[in-house]
């Protein structure tokens, strides 16, 4: 188990070096327009070279990304060209803005899809099963952004219960988060109702539920003894997988509803060309995504007495 | 153990004119029609058939778990003389895994993975019985003491995949016996496993019966192993009983055609490729949906009569004189057996002729590493894994030899390196008077590779599901460069199909428009599409219905004879290999513990792990003796095997420490006949044979 | 693979064989809705010109509710206008061209480099599948969103690029299906059988092992049209998809919303139509696991 463990997180400290290569390599490999990024299209030839001169940009690319991932790993990101501060002081409250975002969402999606997902497996095919089956297609199908435009058109303009923003400009505000939690609620509890459902139907289906039934255990115990451990160390993986698939749906949900988190923060750098801001934020979401996955593996490894014992 | 219902002294379970049904969306199918069986307390009933004749729907029937689209549609099954259609949910659940336990063909797939073993026993009393933990888990070590384990602590902590599948097959059966249940339902407990770890069960299943006198219904395609189990005995043929009685009266004096011809299929010690063949079923087991009218067996009979046999309302007759021996045929006091001569297949006296194959002292050894980057960092780590060790042998032309030993004993690992797939590590392996063995098929010539082919085990997997029966015959007509010409390879499709009896407008059809049989016999014909030299079947029929088996058996004897091929035949059946080798190869983990002629090695002296081969093998044959021989223990990993002698943990006729520490070395009591053994020549000679025939039946096929 | 077919004479062809299997999905109602959603919006694409009341980039009445008529009096903006007075109708009709466009090009790439990857992944195994996988692993782990904002920051917002970055992104998930599928049918009999005939390894990957991983790749391949739809209507969305003027559901989405004191409605329509565009594929996938599991 030790040695599973010090594997895979010596696999996850590749992915993250690879991962910087890429990310260096997408923005920073042209130093013309790293200099026009930072310095604006409006400045001269010789203010970008000067600049490149004085940054270190004239050294071979494999010093400056050397030099690029030092600076990385002891958490100076750089300066950022819009905030005009460093990228640090901009980013970890932003991402704390977005865990408490994410965190919500994930679990209430969990808690719903998890439910949902065991009700509909238990009896393959039954009223109980199709319902929720139709329901996550009908949710899954709708884009983030779409569920944002119909959920603002029903509970802020046509009933204005909520506020149609959640800038939280005077201080913080629960009720501000309801609108984007449900957004990214609707989307996600789908998937994970579906995975729990077919992993649900799969366990009920095999030789070792009859055997438990025939062996004269109350039905409710088979279900909660025999059925829900085995079939939720599938759904727990996908669950954990699902934080990856969420930063994407956090950003759209953070831009249209302009919460100040980490999703709309990468939004404005990428439109403004902050080449630093989106390299730290690009790096952070890989290493929130690949820590999880790392995170999923291990414990599915400890779910699983298959694998632990082997 | 519920008190009101152990004093009820009738029958213990009777099912009365029980029909079961099926219901999809194509509409009503009937799986189990008519069904009537009467077990007494402390009998045991055997149901005996081939796949889908409805025998294990009777058991889950009996246990009333049907599943979402199974129903009884007619009948009763009587518990202890109540109607168990009168029982309620709770009565149910009560009854289950307390009055009437099961024990199921996959223990692995039976027992929960992510639960201890001793959970999952516990469970068993903890819920019938109002007891306390400690009692529960009192009760559940000694029941695994009882069935035989060792260490029942350790079992009782560990999970299930720790440990091998015979031990999980007995910490089934300790679940079943737990609550001391008056009937016990075993569906072919044993089919999943190696022979001589299906012995172990068989015995024990014998002294449970003995010992708890619990009344027992064993379902199994094998009749040698009713034969040992059971006291009576159903034949199923396609959802109906055609034939019950003891197992006495059914197996020495069967009634029915189908009976007889079951018996004709399987190769008993008597029979014999030359003087007495096998006699296959013609035509194939019809679908629950395609039943004929009147007698379902009519169309494969014999003795078929039109505007008799295909009436409808056709019902069990008993059989004068021998109260409980019922027959389902309307002929069967017409048909006179004693002239009745059927023609059997495989028939022929063949002489071998030069070597064609010769195995040299042949190696092959796997290195084990890890290739994942993670170990690529932390430093490899290489493990071997002796596969094969110092095979030698010869295969002449027109000689079958086969290959014997169970799971793990490298039989796979010895057809890769035959045809290419693996090189070898050392030794030479000649074929055609050229070595292969380090030659990988790429390397080798058209000719090379279509001269020496395989046949497959499994006949859903052998063929492509996405090609056409002719298009995968063409492709590898054209590989080997038999023809080239498009006609001309047709041409050819047809001849090969024409070979394997089968009507020629299959070239156009899909392998699953096919039935197991069918596809086993395009199999053939692709292995003979190159005409080759020599053929390496591997376990070729072992997945087939009896009656189909003896069919495909026959018909790859006949193409062997006529064109004189090589056949390398790899089998776990000692019965078929007696039947149809010239000469066996006996191997357990990777060594050839011995060889000879099929005479030679099928009569002492024998090496210990033949003997206990040999004495494992089910015979359904009520005139048959057979010492009983148990292997104790656990078949060792090929990763770790042990030392000296590779059989010493298990054998019965250890001599002592040199078992343990020296190679044994390789002994010829008659020339040819080799055996790896310490025991000296003298014990050698002064063995038993395990199997021995009453005087009044035929003589044994090794004379 | 044409020198399979030809050597012995077939009753049907392999065009007539994939027509005969889609008409299975008529066995399953929710296959059938899906599939009636996406003829549906493959027609509008097909007949936009015919079918849309306006040009789609032509300014009018500026923000018009639903069925108000026109400036000239000669048309009515069914669905209203945008703040350019451009009719949302004709450019949801417009905008089905580009999404029915660029989904199934972008899905196609991503199967064209994706399952030569998986076959080579799970079929040679070892080192292969090692590099393979890894790298599909260090796209994998980038969210996808993130990724594509890295990538059309670098290479700009485009149609072709889109396509780019959707292939970059979802081929390493393709690949991973392809290797499962292939891992489990490489030690098939009849795969077996043509190792030792000799066959070589591309061979055996094209003829043996892919036809007979068709069927969950069809499904995942509706699966992830869906998604794809998405993932252009979210960049459109977010500003990074096709530039303007020409019309895009997300990019209207995106323009529409920011009126919705005025109207919320206007912005509802486009999202109405992506969603059901999405709709129609996960349904159709669906329908189409049920019916392959049925036999």
């Amino acid at each position: 188990m030790l040695i599973f463990m010090v594997r895979r997180f010596g696999t996850m400290a590749l992915t993250m070096l690879v991962v910087s290569i890429l990310v260096f390599l997408l923005l920073e490999i042209n130093v013309e327009s790293v200099a026009t990024k930072v310095l604006g299209p409006y400045t001269s030839q010789e203010q970008r070279e000067l600049w490149l001169e004085r940054n270190g940009y004239t050294d071979p690319a494999i010093w400056r990304y050397l030099r690029w991932l030092g600076n990385f790993v002891v958490g100076d990101f750089g300066d950022s060209v819009r905030f005009k501060v460093p990228v640090s002081d901009v980013l970890w409250p932003r991402l704390a803005n977005t865990a408490i975002l994410g965190g919500i969402a994930l679990f209430i999606a969990s808690i719903i899809g998890l439910t949902l997902g065991v009700i509909a497996g238990m009896r393959e095919g039954g009223a109980r099963d199709r319902g929720v089956s139709v329901g996550a297609v009908l949710t899954t199908s709708v884009p983030e952004f779409a569920s944002a435009v119909f959920l603002s058109g029903l509970l802020v303009f046509t009933w204005p219960v909520l506020p149609g923003t959640s800038g939280m400009a005077d201080g913080f505000d629960l009720v501000q988060l309801v609108l984007p939690v449900m957004v990214l609620v609707i989307y996600d509890w789908g998937y994970v109702a579906r995975m729990t459902r077919a992993s649900m139907a799969e366990v009920m289906m095999t030789h070792y539920i009859r055997t438990a039934v025939l062996k004269g255990l109350p039905y409710g115990q088979v279900i909660r003894k025999h059925a829900l451990r085995n079939a939720l160390i599938a759904p727990f993986t996908v669950i954990m997988l699902q934080i990856n698939w969420l930063l994407s749906g956090v950003i759209v949900v953070e831009v249209a509803f302009a919460y100040k988190g980490f999703g709309s923060l990468l939004y404005e750098a990428s439109l403004n060309s902050d080449i630093y801001l989106i390299e730290a934020c690009a790096m952070v979401a890989v290493f929130v995504a690949v820590m999880t996955q790392t995170l999923a593996d291990i414990g599915y490894t400890y779910l699983n007495p298959r694998i632990r014992f082997s | 153990m519920s008190s009101q219902s152990h004093s009820f002294d009738g029958p213990v379970l009777e099912c009365r004119d029980l029909c079961i049904s099926y219901f999809t969306r194509a509409g009503e199918i009937p799986a189990v029609i008519d069904f009537n069986m009467t077990l007494e307390q402390g009998g045991s009933i055997g149901l005996v058939g081939e796949s889908g004749c409805g025998k294990s729907t009777v058991a889950m029937a009996i246990m009333r778990y049907l599943g979402g689209n199974g129903a009884i549609v007619g009948g009763q099954v009587l518990y202890k003389g109540r109607d168990m259609a009168t029982f309620s949910e709770e009565e149910l659940r009560q009854l289950r895994g307390n009055e009437i336990a099961m024990v199921y063909q996959e223990p692995m797939a039976s027992l929960n993975p992510s639960m201890t073993l001793g959970a999952q026993l516990m469970e068993v009393p903890l819920c019938h019985e109002n007891i306390t933990e400690e009692e529960a888990y009192k009760r559940s070590r000694q029941m695994l003491a009882d069935v035989n384990l060792p260490d029942p602590d350790r079992i009782m902590s560990v999970y299930p995949h720790q440990i091998s599948g015979g031990q999980q097959q007995r910490v089934v059966i300790a679940m079943a016996l737990l609550s001391n249940p008056s009937l016990l339902l075993l569906d072919e407990p044993t089919t999943a496993l190696d022979v001589t770890v299906e012995a172990g069960i068989i015995e024990l299943i014998g002294q449970i019966a003995r010992k708890f006198n619990t009344s027992m219904v064993y379902i199994s395609h094998n009749l040698g192993l009713i034969l040992e189990t059971c006291d009576r005995v159903n034949v199923m043929y396609s959802g109906v009983v055609v034939e019950s009685g003891t197992v006495t009266e059914v197996f020495d004096h069967m009634r029915h055609p189908y009976t007889k011809g079951l018996f004709g299929c399987i190769p008993l010690p008597g029979a014999d490729k030359t003087a007495r063949p096998l006699v296959p079923i013609r035509g194939q087991l019809p679908l629950p949906h395609q039943r004929p009218s009147g007698c379902y067996f009519g169309p494969r009979c014999d003795f078929f009569q039109g505007g008799l046999c295909d009436r409808d309302d056709l019902t069990m007759t008993q059989v004068p004189n021998e109260p409980g021996h019922d027959v389902r045929c309307r002929r069967w006091q017409e048909i006179d057996w004693d002239s009745y001569h059927p023609e059997g297949v495989g028939a022929g006296e063949t002489q071998a002729g030069e070597v064609v194959l010769s195995i040299n002292n042949m190696k092959k050894y796997y290195e084990l590493t890890d290739n994942s980057i993670a170990a690529m960092i932390t430093g490899k780590r290489v493990r071997y894994v002796k596969a094969n060790e110092s095979i030698s042998f010869d295969a002449r032309s027109c000689e079958t030899v086969a290959i014997v030993g169970e799971s793990g004993c490298g039989k796979s690992t010895f057809a890769k390196v035959l045809m290419g797939l693996e090189t070898a590590t050392d030794g030479k392996v000649v074929f055609n008077g050229k070595d292969i063995s380090q030659e990988e098929v790429q390397n080798r010539t058209p000719e090379q590779v279509g001269s020496m082919q395989m046949i497959f085990q499994n006949p859903f997997d052998t063929l492509n599901p996405s090609h056409t029966v002719g298009a995968q015959l063409a492709r590898v007509i054209r590989k080997f460069g038999v023809e080239s010409n498009k006609d001309r390879i047709e041409q050819r499709v047809m001849e090969l199909l024409d070979l394997v009896k089968l009507p020629r407008e299959f070239a156009r059809r899909r392998p699953r428009q096919l039935s197991g049989g069918q596809k086993q016999r395009v199999g053939i014909a692709r292995a003979f599409a190159g005409n080759p030299t020599t053929v390496v079947a591997d376990e070729p029929v072992s997945a087939l219905d009896v009656s189909v088996q003896a069919a495909v058996t026959g018909l790859l004897m006949d193409i062997q004879k006529t064109y004189r091929t090589t056949l390398i035949f790899i089998s776990h059946d000692l019965s078929l290999v007696r039947y149809l080798a010239d000469r066996v190869v006996v191997m357990y983990l990777g060594h050839i513990v011995e060889q000879g002629t099929t005479d030679d090695v099928f009569a002492p002296p024998y090496h210990p792990y033949t003997e206990a081969l040999l004495s494992a093998v089910p015979i359904a044959d009520t005139s048959v003796e057979k010492t009983r021989i148990i292997l104790e223990g656990n078949l060792p990993s090929v990763t770790n095997p042990p030392t000296g002698c590779v059989f010493n943990t298990r054998c019965p006729r250890k001599i002592g420490s040199v078992c343990e520490t020296e190679v044994p070395p390789v002994v010829e009591p008659t020339p040819g006949h080799q055996i790896a053994c310490h025991l000296s020549m003298e014990d050698l000679r002064q063995m038993k044979p395990v199997i021995v025939m009453a005087e009044d039946a035929a003589p044994p096929a090794a004379e | 693979m044409t020198d399979q077919a030809v050597s012995v004479p077939r009753r049907e062809s392999p065009l007539l064989r994939f027509v005969k299997g889609l008409a299975l999905i008529r066995e399953s109602w929710v296959g059938m809705i899906g599939l009636g959603i996406i003829v549906f919006w493959s027609l509008v694409a097909i007949f936009a010109d015919i079918l849309a009341p306006f040009p789609p980039n032509q300014p009018g009445l500026p923000l018009a509710p639903p069925g108000s008529a026109s400036l000239d009096g000669l048309g009515v903006y069914w669905l209203g206008t945008d703040q350019l007075g451009r009719d949302t109708l004709s450019r949801i009709i417009h905008g089905s061209r580009q999404v029915l466009l660029y989904a199934p090009l972008a899905t196609f790439c991503a199967y064209f480099v994706g399952i030569p990857m998986g076959l080579a992944a799970g079929y040679r195994r070892g080192l292969t599948d090692d590099v393979l996988s890894f790298i599909a692993n260090v796209i994998l782990s980038f969210p996808v969103l993130v990724l594509y904002i890295i990538i059309i920051a670098t290479i700009g917002a485009s149609g072709s690029n889109i396509v780019i970055a959707v292939t970059f992104a979802s081929a390493p998930g393709v690949m991973r299906i392809v290797r499962g599928l292939v891992l489990d049918l490489r030690n098939r009999e009849y795969v077996f059988a043509a190792e030792t005939r000799g066959e070589s390894a591309w061979r055996i990957m094209l003829v043996e092992i892919l036809p007979n991983a068709r069927g969950p790749l069809i499904v995942d391949a509706c699966l992830r049209l869906g998604y794809v739809v998405i993932t252009i209507g979210t960049l459109g969305f977010l500003g990074l998809g096709l530039p303007p003027p020409d019309p895009d559901w997300g990019g209207m989405v995106s323009e529409l919303r920011q009126f919705a004191i005025v109207d919320p409605m206007l912005a509802v329509f486009p999202c109405i139509a992506i969603s059901s565009l999405v709709l129609g594929f996960n349904l159709l996938a669906d329908g189409l696991r049920e019916v392959s599991l049925r036999d």
